[in-house]
């Protein structure tokens, strides 16, 4: 029988950013980095605004459910109020610990690797153990909050298809017609988005049928439509976030006066 | 004895294929830990694999390469390396998938102690795999028959496919770059008890293990090992989240442990 008569050793560690790897690792965290970090300013920016986020029927989903929109008594005075900053926290808190993103910003934000087998930026390391990333563990509460937000915004697409012609005499006062507009179809098209990311959630697949050994005929069909949502989780994520702002931003371009808002039918 | 060189060259060529060519590869060499990279030119023809190449290697210019390898057809998982940089099977590394004009570097898998040249020590995967509380069976239905449906062997079947390349363990940021070996198991254990916890007719709970011994919070979701695994299987996915979630419902979540104090 051989043996090793050396004692062994791991070959030397490699620096930050270091490897092997010729192709352009870094992009992916590299767009990553700059698709989260525009949506994080952008999504600030227009939640403090506190305007334009109406126009017609139409509400900006960062700001919906509207629940207040004057600055309550209660509210710290340092602090600048907008009605977003009240409820964006939820759908917030929904992204951040999303089992997808998390491993996203972890490679973009803190190089925790910055890509498969390239070299690390520190030597110390925790992981989800410990304070505070531990709290990640609460990432299926937010999802209950995010299914709520869901119906709200399903809402708010049902409402953006009925209008109001006040200019109109014809019109009786508070009386409501079905107009379909481009703003309408971003309207409809943004909850679609979001339903596909939220019910293709990890914790919500758990909760269908991966925390069952054996599974009844009803289950394993909801188990298998959020699995078939859950593997393009990244690409759901990904187009949902990026429709919320856009959302926005028409929104605010039409009550702006920029963008001319467009009927169909 | 034929070499690689000559049974690659004795292979009928389609017609109008390429001529065959050459390419450089650079292969650590060395023992324990010492050792560089050098240079070797292969001769390249259709269909071949990098494991080709190092057999023609150690055939023509440097007989005393080591390497392990054994089936050459993706099953043993002996072959494991680090090609250009990326946890790869030698064996399954067609070199049309590769830029022939740049050296390519074939290198030993970092994370387990090196032994020589591309060979390296694995055994501590082995040590792990005895920690882990096997397979124990729920009794048998009345008529001394252990029953379940074939949907719901699915989902572990689909762990049984490791062949145990390590290639995970290999890329793993929390063993490559951290050194966890004393508190981490890896995704290759991950979806090894994975596959005994969602096995129906297992009633072992791993669970406090999972979580103090095993520490599964140390997985940060990066996904690096399902992407190099070449069999396919979804490791984060399937197994990792799953089993986090299952933890969650025992030791996080107040609503489930409020439950469990009033049942």
């Amino acid at each position: 029988m051989s043996s090793i008569d050396v004692p062994l050793k791991a070959l030397k560690r490699r620096t930050f950013g270091q490897t092997m790897r010729p192709d352009l690792w870094w992009i992916t965290p590299l767009a990553v980095f700059l698709g989260l970090g525009s949506f994080v300013v952008y999504s600030t920016w227009a939640a403090l605004q506190g305007d334009f986020y109406r126009f017609g029927p139409y509400l900006s989903p960062m700001y919906s459910p509207l629940l207040l929109t004057a600055r309550p008594g209660w509210w710290p005075a340092f602090l600048p109020f907008s009605a977003a900053m009240l409820i964006l926290w939820a759908p917030g808190g929904f992204r951040i610990t999303c089992y997808y993103y998390r491993g996203a910003y972890y490679k973009a934000f803190w190089g925790d690797p910055p890509a498969c087998a390239v070299g690390e930026p520190r030597k110390s390391y925790w992981g989800e153990r410990k304070f505070p990333l531990i709290l990640q563990n609460i990432h299926r509460y937010f999802f209950y909050l995010a299914l709520v937000f869901l119906v709200l915004l399903a809402h708010d697409a049902w409402q953006a298809l009925w209008w109001t012609h006040a200019w109109d005499p014809a019109v009786a006062a508070g009386q409501r017609i079905f107009e379909l507009r481009v703003g309408t179809l971003v309207m409809i098209i943004n909850p679609i988005l979001l339903a596909c990311y939220t019910l293709g959630c990890h914790s919500l697949r758990h909760l269908t049928g991966g925390r069952k050994d054996e599974l009844s005929a009803g289950r394993r069909k909801a188990y298998d439509c959020v699995s078939c949502l859950n593997r393009k989780h990244m690409m759901w994520a990904w187009c949902s976030l990026l429709w919320v702002m856009f959302t926005d931003v028409y929104v605010r371009l039409c009550a702006m006066g920029v963008w001319h808002d467009w009927r169909i039918h | 004895m034929a070499t690689a060189e000559t049974t690659a060259s004795a292979a009928p060529r389609p017609a109008g294929a390429a001529a065959p060519a050459a390419a450089t590869f650079r292969i650590w060499r060395g023992q324990a830990n010492a050792g560089s990279f050098a240079d070797f030119n292969a001769t390249i023809s259709e269909g071949m694999v990098v494991l080709d190449v190092v057999h023609q290697i150690q055939a023509t210019q440097a007989p005393d390469l080591a390497v392990r390898w054994n089936c050459k057809a993706g099953k043993c998982g002996s072959c494991s390396a680090e090609i250009n940089g990326q946890p790869k099977l030698m064996c399954m590394t067609r070199l049309n998938t590769l830029d022939l004009t740049q050296p390519v570097t074939v290198e030993p898998m970092r994370t387990f102690p090196h032994v020589r040249d591309l060979v390296t020590d694995v055994s501590w995967n082995f040590r792990v795999k005895q920690r882990i509380a096997p397979f124990h069976p729920k009794p048998a239905g009345a008529d001394g028959v252990w029953r379940e449906s074939q949907a719901d062997v699915d989902r572990p079947q689909e762990f049984r496919k490791c062949i145990e390349c390590f290639l995970c363990q290999d890329v793993c940021h929390v063993l490559r770059e951290h050194n966890k070996f004393a508190e981490f198991i890896g995704p290759r254990f991950l979806i090894h008890i994975a596959q005994l916890e969602m096995n129906p007719l297992d009633d072992g709970n791993r669970l406090a293990a999972l979580k103090d011994d095993f520490n599964i919070g140390y997985c940060n979701i990066t996904k690096c090992c399902t992407k190099v695994c070449p069999e396919g299987i979804a490791i984060t996915d399937n197994a990792i989240i799953p089993l986090k979630e299952r933890v969650v419902d025992e030791f996080y979540d107040p609503v489930r442990r409020l439950f469990r104090v009033f049942r």
